[in-house]
């Protein structure tokens, strides 16, 4: 399996979200108001570059004042330094299509959101993150900091066009990638940029289907912690895997997985099934940690064997849109699904239930 | 940090706490006038982390703008640490005193502090950058113009999730590799930061709290 195929990453470029996106009622002063604007939002944009392709739909309506765009889905103002891709992800359990949007031109809610000037704004927040991200795989920015002008302006044009090759003939100067042994880079041990969003769900779900929406953001925690890679003897880089990664980040969750795998990560029957089998073939590190692991799960049992408790549970983890196998390599998540600024988002929601233990 | 040979400036997340823990004793001796430096903890959920969680604080800074005065900073609260001429208070209209918060976060990616700051008018109004960056030392009001975006900019605070100006840590450990010389002692990395940090948002370390350092340094 190669790690790195520029098809998966052009699949992520061209991904898109049918937005459709109706101008707040408060901000409508004539009649009839406007009818919604349909717009496609490409995931790994961001909202606020869409302003300059709705605005004129909307702009003979807007009362006096000047404009502080921002959006909203069902009441909850949208973070607009959060790729848009990884917000439907979020905030969608089940996708909904088209996902519908409010746009506010005022009273920007800046108790909540940091500003936003429009592009550049964006522009910078992106860069920002980018240089953060390369502090985190190179142990400096210098690459981003001392991009020339020229260069720097041809990444961001590149970038807000989905021109994926025009991005990638600028941002492979930065050496930040591909991770992997045959990749050219070849990053095989380090540090990985991950921001990964957990979302939970309310006690009484047990499908995604019962989800409700997201009230406000306290109840999405947010962690933006890179994944360490130290590079064992006798053991590839680019056999970690997706599953060995996550546990870096929610060590708690997946203690005790190798004795009930299904409980994980829960989806649909047919993936359950998939799952069990793939555990078969987990590289030897796994195998031998989950020895002990399954004998302490046999001493609870036997211990307390009708004792109920409650724990929470991963119930689904999603990436660009995708549910992703916890077996397959972790690089070739990375390298194929991170978004441009080379942070891998990772959406994951928890739910708890009651559970035997 | 325990390999002095390979120091590169960073700091771990335990490393983070021990600081925290040295910076709130000695700033609480040093008796600066000040509010005290307090750790926050954080319980997040799930956690993800055996560290100690959490974040620095030291709130309710106040910033006097006088007329004549350019720069003062004081804390009202102690008066009688530092006498401070309650008459005059009376005709300082209230807009022209600012309180500041700073919180001091570890940052997994940087492995290095970041500094949070957040300022509002005695009425609770916040401020806004404008009225913010006038209150900063002159050279960081230059800077500020001169690099808009990666200099100081309003972010997402990593605990509280509210836009707070924060102060990029890109670079960081490049000059702190060269503060510490090569004999880093991870409890006093914090206060040698500060001494160097506050200066830019004209938080003054007390003197004796970095000269403490220096003598526990050259031991």
């Amino acid at each position: 399996m190669d790690l790195y195929s520029e098809d998966a990453a052009r699949f992520v470029w061209e991904g898109a979200i049918p937005i459709q996106i109706r101008l707040h009622e408060s901000q409508v002063t004539t009649l009839p108001p406007p009818p919604p604007v349909q717009i496609l939002g490409p995931r790994i944009g961001y909202l606020p570059l869409l302003v300059s392709s709705i605005k004129p739909h909307f702009n003979d309506t807007l009362p006096p004042g000047s404009d502080s765009v921002w959006f909203e889905y069902k009441g909850l103002p949208l973070k607009w330094y959060i790729p848009t891709g990884v917000l439907f992800d979020l905030l969608c359990a089940e996708p909904e299509r088209p996902w519908n949007l409010t746009v506010h031109f005022r009273g920007y809610p800046g108790e909540t959101l940091t500003p936003c000037d429009g592009e550049d704004s964006v522009k910078w927040s992106f860069i920002n993150s980018l240089k953060e991200a390369a502090y985190i795989i190179n142990g400096n920015c210098k690459n981003v900091m001392n991009m020339s002008q020229p260069d720097q302006s041809e990444l961001w044009q590149s970038f807000t066009k989905g021109n994926m090759d025009g991005y990638t003939r600028v941002s492979s100067k930065l050496k930040l990638g591909p991770f992997g042994e045959d990749s050219a880079v070849k990053i095989t041990a380090g540090r990985i940029p991950i921001r990964l969003y957990l979302r939970i769900l309310g006690d009484d779900v047990y499908h995604l289907e019962d989800v409700t929406a997201v009230e406000s953001w306290d109840s999405i925690s947010y962690i933006n912690r890179p994944v360490e890679i130290h590079r064992e003897e006798g053991e590839e880089g680019h056999y970690i895997t997706f599953k060995k990664a996550m546990k870096c980040l929610l060590p708690e969750f997946f203690d005790d997985e190798t004795s009930e795998p299904d409980h994980v990560f829960v989806q649909r029957e047919d993936n359950d099934f998939d799952a069990a089998n793939e555990n078969s073939k987990i590289t030897g590190a796994g195998a031998v940690m989950s020895c002990p692991e399954e004998q302490k799960c046999a001493d609870l049992a036997f211990v307390k064997p009708h004792s109920t408790k409650k724990v929470n549970q991963i119930k689904l983890i999603r990436i660009q849109g995708i549910e992703v196998d916890l077996e397959i390599p972790f690089f070739w998540v990375v390298n194929n699904l991170k978004n441009p600024e080379y942070y891998l988002h990772i959406c994951v929601y928890m739910g708890s239930s009651l559970n035997h233990a | 940090m325990e390999n002095q040979k390979s120091f590169d400036g960073t700091l771990s997340a335990d490393e983070f706490y021990i600081a925290a823990n040295t910076l709130c004793e000695k700033w609480k001796s040093a008796n600066t006038g000040l509010p005290d430096w307090t750790w926050v903890p954080y319980k997040r959920m799930p956690s993800g982390a055996s560290y100690n969680d959490g974040y620095l604080s030291l709130e309710s800074i106040y910033h006097i703008k006088f007329p004549k005065d350019p720069v003062k900073s004081r804390n009202l609260s102690e008066e009688d640490e530092e006498p401070v001429d309650s008459a005059t208070l009376v005709h300082v209209p209230s807009n022209v005193i600012h309180a500041y918060d700073f919180h001091i976060a570890y940052s997994h990616s940087y492995r290095d502090p970041v500094l949070y700051f957040n300022g509002h008018r005695s009425d609770g109004q916040p401020l806004d950058l404008d009225e913010m960056q006038k209150d900063l030392p002159e050279y960081s009001q230059k800077l500020l113009t001169e690099s808009k975006w990666t200099f100081i900019t309003v972010e997402e605070h990593p605990y509280l999730h509210q836009p707070w100006y924060m102060l990029h840590p890109c670079g960081t450990s490049d000059w702190m590799k060269l503060l510490l010389h090569g004999r880093p002692d991870a409890a006093d990395y914090l206060i040698s930061w500060l001494s160097v940090v506050g200066q830019t948002v004209g938080l003054r370390v007390p003197i004796s709290l970095v000269s403490s350092c220096a003598k526990h340094d050259s031991i």
